[in-house]
């Protein structure tokens, strides 16, 4: 499923996120560059805490005070014209490129919608902000099709919130996500407060919409199994960097980084042989005290000497040879430059 | 439509258990007010008066229980309250309608600006944290915290007195004959405005503290973090998705301040002297008049009864979740 993606969409460069100002900061993303392409799923994965939702607010200036982006660019290809960075559009310009350019369904299915207004509202509010002169007519238009397109009957846009279930609700968002076609989808941990089959349901509605649609997604979750199957590349987040980035078929059959295959080996397969559930000792790193060196070391079964003193660089192993992947383990060191 | 009509029929039921109350109490009482208002009103009472008394505390005696009860009901239908004793010979019925629209004009007026301002300025205090608005809200909880009649006094003391524009007590300078011209609109408005910047003041920072504290909690909701990224205006997110979810709570203890606009600002009236109902009830309690009270005291009930059915029909409009089987 690998397609040749060249283009480039989203660049996140050197991004740094921290929560409060001065040396009180909690340093909650750290030196994350990733690079999102057209027409690509690029999974984001990592435990409860490890700075993905953190990097998703980042990207899309979203973040709660007080958080803020305190280093690092993320510049955005628009299809037509030249490219831009995102953290220095102007208010007024933010909004424009807000849900047109990229879009966002959040993990709270339960409370992403508006509980006092119908359906309807909502999904056409967001067209109308964008296209100001569209008629009522035409954003109804829209708002049925959008409803159609993520399999929920044309009737539900006169419902509210609570009159759905859990898994409607998602979808609805999901639609609404499509409002404007944009060019980026970042999915955050969509399906993570549905059951199993519903998740299942939702995830193969999105692949064939994105298969018609042709937008990215970036998707993050905890649910390394579930990236695999879905995405054509995977980062893996841990204490605020990326340890390690790779295809997900490479990232399946062979981690690298000791904290990709913990991940790996905590969710059982979706398909294929069963193998034992093992998870990973100890819990993720108090952000407000990071351990020196490699932040995974203290719970690292593979740790040596390096380890606990020296910081390893994010870059394409000397070991490897093949398609491009990169991994942050002394276990696999990188040759600077 | 079911949810209302069983509401209705719920308030229809306390409206009768409060009426019934309010006949069985005089009557279960010890000893016999009657007499004892005749023994304090010696001479002063002519043999119709003392009779209607009779009638109304079911003194009269040839009647059973159950007689007076539907004799009670059968007047109170036909507006029928009895003989007001401090007024008397005016009835009941007419003292009070006397003095409601002095209440309702004085407090109805500044319930609903004190909502209204207050609403408005814990929206901008709530969705700006940290800014100007924000910075009063220390002041005005101060305030807020003060009772209002002495802060009426307070009022009274420094900006009337003699030689000052504002008047000390009063509903319009006296000898003014009521009626709609602008002599009497103007000193009723000029003598409103002690008490009704007294009752602002200490009513309006409670609906902004509250409005406040509900906009921080609903900012931090998905749907606002939703609403931002959808690219909405600044103005819109604030007002459709964040004021109008925040509303909710202050609206429904709006509508049950209504109820309370009739009996709930007693010492204002009675620090001003306003001839509002709180006043009436005042002299009544000082001279044991039973009539006026009861009668008062029924206003009062159907008031907080029609307020909340009143905000029953506001959640009702304002959040669809109530809608059960809409």
């Amino acid at each position: 499923m690998t397609r040749v993606l060249t283009r480039p969409l989203l660049e996140i460069k050197n991004l740094d996120v921290d929560y409060g100002l001065g040396d009180e900061a909690v340093k909650a993303v750290r030196d994350v560059s990733l690079t999102i392409h057209r027409g690509e799923v690029v999974g984001l994965a990592g435990e409860s805490g490890s700075g993905k939702s953190t990097l998703a607010y980042g990207v899309t200036r979203l973040l709660p005070p007080p958080g803020v982006v305190s280093n690092g660019s993320v510049v955005y290809h628009p299809p037509t014209g030249d490219p831009y960075d995102v953290l220095n559009l102007s208010h007024h310009e933010l909004r424009k490129y807000r849900w047109a350019e990229t879009s966002i369904v959040f993990q709270g299915a339960m409370n992403s919608l508006n509980p006092v207004h119908k359906v309807s509202v909502q999904l056409m509010d967001a067209i109308k902000a964008h296209e100001p002169t569209s008629s009522k007519a035409s954003r109804l238009a829209r708002a049925k099709e959008l409803l159609r397109l993520v399999g929920i009957a044309e009737d539900r846009l006169e419902a509210y919130p609570h009159q759905l279930s859990g898994g409607m609700r998602q979808r609805v968002m999901i639609g609404m996500a499509l409002a404007l076609e944009p060019q980026l989808v970042i999915m955050d941990e969509p399906t993570t407060a549905l059951d199993v089959v519903m998740q299942r349901q939702i995830l193969g509605q999105l692949v064939e919409l994105r298969e018609r649609l042709g937008f990215s997604v970036l998707f993050i979750t905890h649910d390394l199994s579930l990236l695999v199957e879905f995405s054509d590349r995977i980062a893996i987040m841990y204490g605020g960097r990326i340890v390690e980035e790779a295809p997900s078929a490479a990232i399946y059959r062979d981690p690298k980084h000791p904290y990709s295959e913990g991940l790996l080996r905590s969710f059982p397969a979706l398909r294929g042989a069963r193998r034992e559930l093992t998870g990973i000792p100890g819990s993720p790193p108090d952000l407000r005290g990071m351990p020196t060196g490699c932040s995974f070391h203290p719970r690292c079964p593979k740790a040596f000497e390096p380890c606990s003193t020296d910081l390893p660089i994010l870059g394409k192993p000397d070991d490897h040879v093949g398609e491009p992947r990169t991994v942050a383990c002394w276990l696999h060191p990188v040759t600077a430059g | 439509m079911k949810f209302l009509l069983q509401r209705f029929a719920f308030y229809l039921f306390t409206l009768w258990a409060a009426i019934t109350l309010n006949f069985f109490i005089p009557r279960v009482m010890p000893g016999d007010p009657v007499s004892s208002l005749i023994s304090k009103n010696q001479g002063r009472l002519t043999s119709d008066a003392i009779h209607s008394l009779e009638v109304l505390f079911g003194l009269d005696k040839k009647q059973s229980l159950w007689d007076q009860y539907i004799g009670y009901w059968q007047q109170l239908f036909k507006g029928d309250l009895g003989m007001s004793f401090t007024f008397f010979p005016t009835p009941v019925s007419e003292v009070i309608s006397q003095s409601l629209p002095w209440t309702v004009g004085l407090v109805g007026i500044t319930t609903i600006l004190s909502f209204l301002i207050g609403t408005a300025l814990g929206v901008g205090a709530g969705w700006k944290r940290g800014s100007w608005i924000d910075s009063l809200l220390p002041a005005t909880t101060f305030l807020s915290s003060v009772p209002y009649f002495w802060l009426g006094l307070v009022a009274i003391a420094l900006l009337a007195g003699p030689g000052s524009w504002f008047p000390s007590s009063g509903g319009f300078t006296p000898g003014l004959v009521p009626a709609w011209d602008h002599y009497f609109i103007g000193s009723a408005i000029n003598h409103s405005l002690l008490p009704a910047a007294t009752i602002l003041i200490s009513s309006m920072s409670g609906w902004m503290l509250g409005m406040r504290n509900m906009m921080v909690t609903v900012a931090s909701e998905d749907y606002i973090t939703v609403a931002h990224a959808k690219g909405l205006s600044d103005k819109r997110v604030a007002f459709s998705y964040a004021a109008r979810n925040a509303l909710l709570p202050n609206v429904s203890g709006f509508a049950l301040s209504l109820g309370f606009i009739v009996g709930g600002t007693l010492l204002v009236e009675i620090v001003f002297s306003y001839p509002g109902v709180g006043y009436q009830l005042f002299q009544g309690v000082q001279a044991y008049d039973y009539p006026l009270m009861q009668g008062i005291f029924l206003v009062i009930t159907i008031s907080v009864l029609v307020a909340n059915l009143l905000a029953d029909v506001a959640y009702l409009l304002l959040d669809p979740r109530t809608r059960k089987s809409g």
